[in-house]
C-alpha cells in the first residue's frame, strides 16, 4: 500500500482501490487473515495443554502452585493496561493528536517491557528451584491437592502404589510436561511481545516525524490489532496456567 | 477498522471492565466451585477476549467480511480440539511416562 504519507494529505488511495475506504477495509481483513494463522498457531499450543492437563490432573494442579499467582496477576494488569494506552494511541492517531500519539505509543512501550521483566524474573526464580525441564529438573513433591486425590495421577488410578518410586517419578515426568508447556506458551508469547514493541519502536519513530495522519494511520491500526492479539493469548494464558486447583 | 473513531470513554470503559473480571477470576480461582471451576475461569477469559475483540480492536465497527473471517478460524479451532478430544476422550491412556 503506498498512501501518501504527508500530514493532512488528502485521503489517498493506491491505484487498485475504488476509494481509501476500500482500502482500509482490505488493509484490516489483511490483518486478520495473518491474526486467523496465529489463532490455529496458539490453538495447536493450547490443544497440546488441554490434552496433557485433562490426563495428569493432580500433577497439573501440584506445578501450578509452583507458579507465582501475584506475578502473573501484576502481568495480566500491566497487558491490560497496555491495550488500553494503544488503543489510545490507536485514537490519537485518526484525530490527529501527533504528540498524544507518540506519548501513548511510548507508554504502550514501557508497559510491554514492564511485563518482560517481570517475565524474566519469573523464569529466573523457575531456574533456581529447578523447574526448567531437563536432567536436574526436580519439583518439591508436596502433599497433592486435596481435591485432586479424588482424581489421582493416572499412574495411581492404574494400580502403582502411592508414595512408591515409580509412583514419584511419574509425578516428576508428569510435571515437566506442565513446565515444558508453560515455557513454550509463555516463550511463544514473550516472543510475539519482542516483536511487538520492536514495531511499537518504528510507529513511534514514525510517529514523531510527523508520518501519520487522520487520512493514513493503517500501521498504527494493524498493529494495535497485533498487541491487543497478543494480549488476548495471555488472558487465556493466565488462568490456564496459573490458577489450576488454587482452591484446594 | 473502517475510519469509525471510538469514543475514548469506551476504551476506559471497557479497560475497568477488564481490570474488574481478572480480579474476578483470580477470586473465582481460591473458590471450591467443584467441576465448574475451569468452566468459569475459561467463561471468564473467553468474556473478557470479546470485549477486546469487539471493541479495542473495534470489530463491532468493521464490515461484517471481518467477523466472519474470526468466525471461520473459531469453527477451524473447534474442529482441532473436537476431533483429537473424540479421539482422546475415546480411549485408553497408557500412563507411563516414556511408553
Amino acid at each position: 500500500m503506498r498512501a501518501d504519507p504527508r500530514p493532512g494529505a488528502a485521503a489517498a488511495h493506491a491505484h487498485q482501490f475504488e476509494d481509501a475506504q476500500q482500502q482500509r477495509d482490505a488493509v484490516t481483513l489483511g490483518m486478520w487473515a495473518f491474526l486467523v494463522t496465529e489463532i490455529l498457531f496458539f490453538g495447536g499450543l493450547f490443544l497440546a495443554y488441554a490434552i496433557y492437563r485433562w490426563s495428569f490432573p493432580a500433577a497439573f494442579a501440584l506445578s501450578s502452585h509452583h507458579l507465582d499467582v501475584t506475578l502473573g496477576g501484576a502481568n495480566t494488569v500491566i497487558l491490560i493496561c497496555s491495550s488500553l494506552t494503544m488503543a489510545l494511541a490507536v485514537h490519537a492517531a485518526q484525530t490527529g493528536a501527533g504528540r498524544k500519539l507518540v506519548g501513548f505509543l511510548l507508554l504502550t512501550i514501557l508497559l510491554g517491557g514492564a511485563f518482560l521483566g517481570i517475565k524474566a524474573v519469573e523464569y529466573r526464580h523457575k531456574f533456581r528451584e529447578h523447574l526448567i525441564p531437563g536432567a536436574s529438573f526436580r519439583m518439591p513433591a508436596g502433599e497433592a491437592p486435596a481435591r485432586d486425590k479424588a482424581t489421582p495421577d493416572p499412574l495411581i488410578a492404574a494400580g502403582v502404589p502411592a508414595g512408591s518410586p515409580l509412583a514419584a517419578a511419574g509425578l516428576q515426568a508428569h510435571a515437566q510436561v506442565f513446565f515444558s508447556l508453560y515455557f513454550a506458551m509463555t516463550g511463544m508469547h514473550a516472543l510475539h511481545m519482542i516483536i511487538g514493541l520492536g514495531l511499537l519502536a518504528w510507529l513511534a519513530l514514525q510517529a514523531r516525524r510527523g508520518r501519520f495522519s487522520p487520512a493514513y494511520n493503517a500501521p498504527v491500526e494493524i498493529v494495535g490489532l497485533y498487541w491487543h492479539f497478543v494480549d488476548i493469548v495471555w488472558i487465556f494464558l493466565f488462568p490456564l496456567l496459573y490458577l489450576v486447583g488454587r482452591h484446594a | 477498522m473502517s475510519g469509525h473513531v471510538v469514543p475514548a470513554k469506551i476504551y476506559f470503559l471497557v479497560f475497568a471492565v477488564l481490570i474488574l473480571c481478572t480480579a474476578l477470576t483470580v477470586a473465582a480461582a481460591f473458590m471450591d466451585l467443584g467441576p465448574f471451576n475451569l468452566g468459569v475461569a475459561l467463561a471468564i477469559a473467553a468474556f473478557k477476549a470479546t470485549l477486546v475483540v469487539l471493541y479495542f480492536m473495534h470489530v463491532r465497527y468493521d464490515p461484517k467480511l471481518i467477523g466472519l473471517a474470526i468466525a471461520l478460524a473459531l469453527a477451524w479451532l473447534g474442529l482441532l480440539l473436537f476431533i483429537t478430544f473424540a479421539d482422546y476422550l475415546t480411549r485408553g491412556w497408557v500412563p507411563f511416562p516414556g511408553k
